[in-house]
């Protein structure tokens, strides 16, 4: 029986047939896998789309360049602040307002979270009032912030540390809490002591967590920068922005918020990429 | 005069919350154990079974009544008894070799004779040529045998296990039981054994100690007088089937009580 099919090429034509029917299918069944390459172009597409759609709207004159500048003067103005370079300053001075402000709320942070983590008097003691401080409004401080700490930097990183610590005590409270109660079961059988499984037990085993807190919390300082530098502050970001408000030079604005998101987005990069190299046991296989 | 029991458990009883919300969870369980016996411990789920295996890892204070490992009574956790729990529990963040020297660290061997004990019991549970990996890179099957030989290097006398093999397919879950048995024929010590699965619990145990529930009590304590070592097909003989029919009853009714009690 010569014209009768073997079973690898029933096979490979069940497989042919089955990715024609995929293909029918195409990209819109529910849960399915797609294509790598369609999955990640599609990122792409959007915001170019929303460009193209911008760049349009512009050309066309369908709205006044004071309301909606052309995305072509965004790249002018990144141009001009980077040549002449006060970019850099800028976002120099907004740097390191935004490390030493996430470093300070860190630095509490991180004890705090750990003791409220783990022994419940401090989680009955704090948790409460942080919880209930947190969702106070930053900007409502400023006034305050003037007062407590000057117009200097001291008061541009007091707004970034009351923007960021309390929420980072209570998120790292959390990250504490959700080892496995039998990783401190095991270390008290293996007859460790209390500090001892607290920073060899407990800490390493929380680290991974810990650390994607700093990744979100880093990013929300970047977004509190403005409101950080609303008041009495010659340079910054944020400054950049405000003062772009005055003379209505939306250009300044748009690329000033362009440019925050885009620092915030490399910090979070970073911390990811260094997060993976650190904790490479956290890999699956 | 009969030898001391390496666990005697005694009138010991266990009530959980306060106030209107307090219940009975163990009410007076009463337990001797000899040297090196295999005791399976099995009861519906709310038994009280895995706070009793606790209480006698000194992980929780019973409410009343007392327990003794070695006529001494426990006051908290130790190095003389080791524990493997369900959900694996290993340190993730070290390697096989690691987790295990983990547990040998507050012992005062020599450097030498700690990289020898953890050699061999890598070699006890089957992980040679895994030694450098880490937990994550593991099945299910393999992590837990990392935790029983965390469990037994540095030599406890009693090991206590809740439902180790809780989170394994039953194919694995079979292996590891073969491989339980292996390594304890080999490495003598006293076992309580925590399970819900009666066919694991007969196949293992020496002795099988069924609960009540609401509150956890006594039921049944029962001899299993099968031929060791033991085969995988053991199963099937009329001698196990038997001991196997009188637990599924005696767990039968007290499922059937509990449902009673809080329908679903």
């Amino acid at each position: 029986m010569p014209n009768r099919p073997t079973v690898a090429e029933e096979a490979a034509h069940g497989r042919a047939d089955r990715r024609k029917a995929e293909k029918r299918a195409g990209l819109f069944r529910l849960r399915e896998p797609i294509p790598d390459s369609i999955f990640t172009s599609a990122g792409f597409v959007v915001p170019a789309l929303i460009v193209l759609v911008w760049l349009a709207v512009t050309a066309l004159g369908l709205v006044r360049p004071l309301f909606l500048p052309s995305p072509l003067a965004i790249v002018e103005e990144a141009w001009r602040q980077a040549s002449t370079g006060i970019l850099f300053s800028d976002a120099a001075v907004s740097t390191y307002r935004i490390m030493v402000g996430w470093a300070t709320a860190t630095v509490l942070a991180v004890p705090i979270g750990i003791l409220m983590g783990n022994f419940r008097i401090f989680e009955g003691a704090l948790e409460p009032l942080i919880s209930t401080v947190r969702y106070m409004p930053v900007v409502a401080l400023i006034p305050l912030s003037i007062l407590w700490a000057g117009i200097g930097d001291e008061q541009k990183i007091l707004i970034l540390f009351l923007g960021t610590f309390f929420q980072m005590a209570l998120m790292i409270m959390d990250n504490v809490k959700t080892i496995d109660i039998n990783l401190i079961r095991a270390g008290q059988t293996l007859g460790f002591s209390n500090a001892e499984i607290l920073r060899r037990i407990i800490l390493p085993a929380a680290l991974p967590g810990i650390w994607d807190t700093f990744r979100i919390t880093v990013g929300w300082t970047w977004t509190y920068l403005v409101v950080a530098e609303l008041v009495a502050a010659q340079t910054g970001l944020g400054r950049r922005i405000m003062d772009a408000q005055r003379y209505l030079a939306t250009d300044t604005i748009i690329f000033g918020a362009l440019f925050i998101g885009l620092l915030g987005l490399i910090t979070d990069y970073l911390f990811k990429r260094f997060g993976r190299a650190l904790f490479r046991w956290t890999a699956d296989r | 005069m009969s030898t001391p029991s390496k666990v005697s458990i005694d009138a010991v009883g266990k009530v959980f919350g306060e106030g209107e919300r307090e219940f009975l969870a163990i009410d007076r369980i009463d337990l001797e154990v000899p040297t090196n016996q295999f005791v399976s411990i099995v009861g519906t789920s709310g038994c009280g079974k895995s706070t009793l295996l606790n209480m006698v890892g000194g992980l929780a204070e019973p409410t009343f009544g007392d327990i003794r490992i070695d006529g001494r009574p426990v006051t908290g956790p130790g190095r003389d008894r080791g524990f493997v729990f369900q959900g694996y529990s290993l340190f993730e963040w070290l390697t096989v070799e690691g987790n295990i020297r983990f547990a040998l660290e507050k012992s005062q061997l020599s450097k030498a004779e700690k990289a020898e004990l953890v050699r061999h019991y890598v070699q006890a549970v089957g992980l040679m040529g895994f030694e450098t990996a880490f937990p994550r890179q593991l099945s299910g099957g393999m992590r837990q045998r990392v935790a029983i030989a965390r469990a037994l290097v540095y030599r406890p006398s009693l090991l206590l296990m809740d439902e180790p093999f809780g989170a394994l397919d039953a194919q694995t879950r079979g292996m590891m039981q073969e491989l339980l048995l292996k390594v304890w024929e080999e490495h003598k010590v006293t076992v309580l054994f925590v399970t819900h699965d009666v066919d694991e619990a007969v196949f293992l145990a020496d002795r099988v100690v069924v609960l009540a529930s609401r509150p956890g009590r006594l039921k049944r304590d029962l001899a299993v007088p099968l031929d060791r070592p033991r085969r995988y097909d053991v199963v099937t003989s009329p001698e196990f089937t038997a001991l196997k029919r009188t637990i599924l009853a005696d767990i039968r009714e007290e499922t059937l009580k509990v449902m009673a009690l809080d329908p679903a």
